[in-house]
């Protein structure tokens, strides 16, 4: 009758399934008589039952793009800079000869515009590490940040219903003060930027305008007191859809 | 996609989990398995054929967590603004709140929880998580049994049971 005494790696082993089976039986026969202990491992079995029911679902969460092979490092970052320095140079010739033509005008005006919404997309939506400032996870501080630098009430649409959900935002200079530009990825990584100014007249609203350069489509319009250009390399019906959605949200 | 990528692809799905297990945050968490990624791939001729590749990617993420986890202890760069005040706040054990696991995790110390979730969550076993986190075996034992006590005292809601040892 000398079985050696149970020991806290064996009630832990005990736990985790782990337990050599020659010792199941003292194991069990001790826990019988120290109800504490077997108080101790029911608690821990649901603790790891707890982890799994909490954590599991990741497991069957589609990855982003970011973490899809075959991809290397340095091929997307030197991709990335090549899409950036194509568009700031096209921007520049853009921005040249429109401010050669005509600088004044409302048309010129809202190209100008809508142009600038498609660089910072291109600019922003390849970001691997830092695709936004302030995350989805922190919504409620987002939208209350960039309302105060915007200095107006911002509400962000939500758009899981078309299948994209929210990164998050960031604060971006634009001709007339803060911009905000708020990003939205689907299930797919494919991205779409959502960029909020203040409208100078804000009585003034309009219809969908379209502008798309370099397979960067960009629908835009004026509601009030605020511009959007939604902005995202895919199909303009899709992004009409999207827009439109957009639109809906924001006049309830 | 070459050999060693279709080998690593598998295991991305179980170091998300971890990850995110381990980090509280989406974001936090891809981030982690990203550079995760990147190393393993850029030292894929250090991994020895034959043995365990996901041991090796989870001692690589162990890795990269510890060394950001010390070096943003030691050069705090965000400036203490709102949501860092906020997030200060949410830090702040509120005992009466503490019934979540995920909760209950965040507020282990970070040895403890790595080691509670390397067992109860990818089911390593004691010794595979002792190689992955480089420590004795007995430390991964003393690591689990307080953990897992703490973890109790605060899914149960009792603060002061939080600091009672494990008696051998």
């Amino acid at each position: 009758m000398s079985e050696p005494a149970v020991t806290e790696a064996e009630l832990h082993a005990y736990v985790d399934g782990t337990l050599p089976a020659a010792r199941a039986a003292a194991v069990e026969s001790y826990l019988a008589d120290h109800p504490e202990d077997a108080a101790r491992v029911a608690a821990y079995r649901e603790q790891v039952a707890a982890m799994r029911r909490e954590f599991d679902p990741v497991i069957d969460e589609p990855l982003p793009r970011r973490l899809q092979l075959p991809q290397s490092s340095w091929t997307r970052s030197l991709a990335r800079h090549a899409a950036v320095v194509a568009w700031i140079t096209l921007g520049g010739v853009i921005g040249w000869q429109l401010h050669a033509y005509n600088s004044t005008s409302a048309r010129s005006e809202g190209a100008n515009w809508a142009r600038r919404a498609a660089i910072a997309h291109a600019v922003y939506s390849p970001e691997v590490r830092h695709p936004v400032e302030v995350g989805a996870d922190e919504e409620t501080h987002l939208v209350r940040w960039l309302s105060k630098r915007l200095g107006t009430s911002l509400k962000v649409p939500h758009l899981g219903g078309l299948g994209y959900s929210l990164v998050g935002g960031r604060l971006l200079p634009g001709e007339r003060g803060p911009v905000a530009q708020f990003m939205y990825q689907d299930g797919k990584g494919q991205r779409l930027t959502l960029y909020v100014r203040i409208n100078p007249d804000e009585r003034s609203e309009s219809a969908f305008l379209f502008a798309q350069e370099r397979g960067v489509g960009v629908f835009y319009w004026l509601d009030r007191k605020l511009g959007y250009a939604l902005s995202g390399a895919v199909d303009k019906s899709e992004l009409l859809r999207i827009a439109t959605a957009i639109h809906g949200q924001l006049n309830p | 996609m070459s050999d060693h990528e279709s080998l690593i692809t598998q295991h991305i799905p179980r170091l998300r989990r971890y990850a995110r297990a381990l980090t509280g945050e989406r974001n936090a968490a891809d981030d982690l398995v990203q550079d995760t990624l990147e190393r393993a791939l850029s030292r894929f001729h250090l991994w020895r054929q034959g043995s365990d590749l996901r041991a090796w990617l989870f001692t690589i993420m162990h890795n990269i967590y510890v060394n950001q986890t010390r070096s943003r202890i030691r050069h705090p760069q965000e400036p203490l603004d709102e949501s860092a005040a906020d997030e200060l706040r949410a830090r702040e054990p509120d005992w009466g709140e503490l019934r979540d696991i995920e909760q209950a995790l965040a507020r282990l110390p970070g040895e403890q929880r790595s080691v509670l979730l390397l067992v109860g969550l990818e089911q390593f076993t004691y010794e595979e998580a002792a190689r992955v986190l480089d420590i004795p075996l007995g430390t991964v034992m003393s690591r689990l049994s307080r953990g897992r006590e703490r973890l109790r005292a605060a899914l149960s809601g009792d603060p002061r049971s939080a600091t009672l040892k494990v008696v051998k």
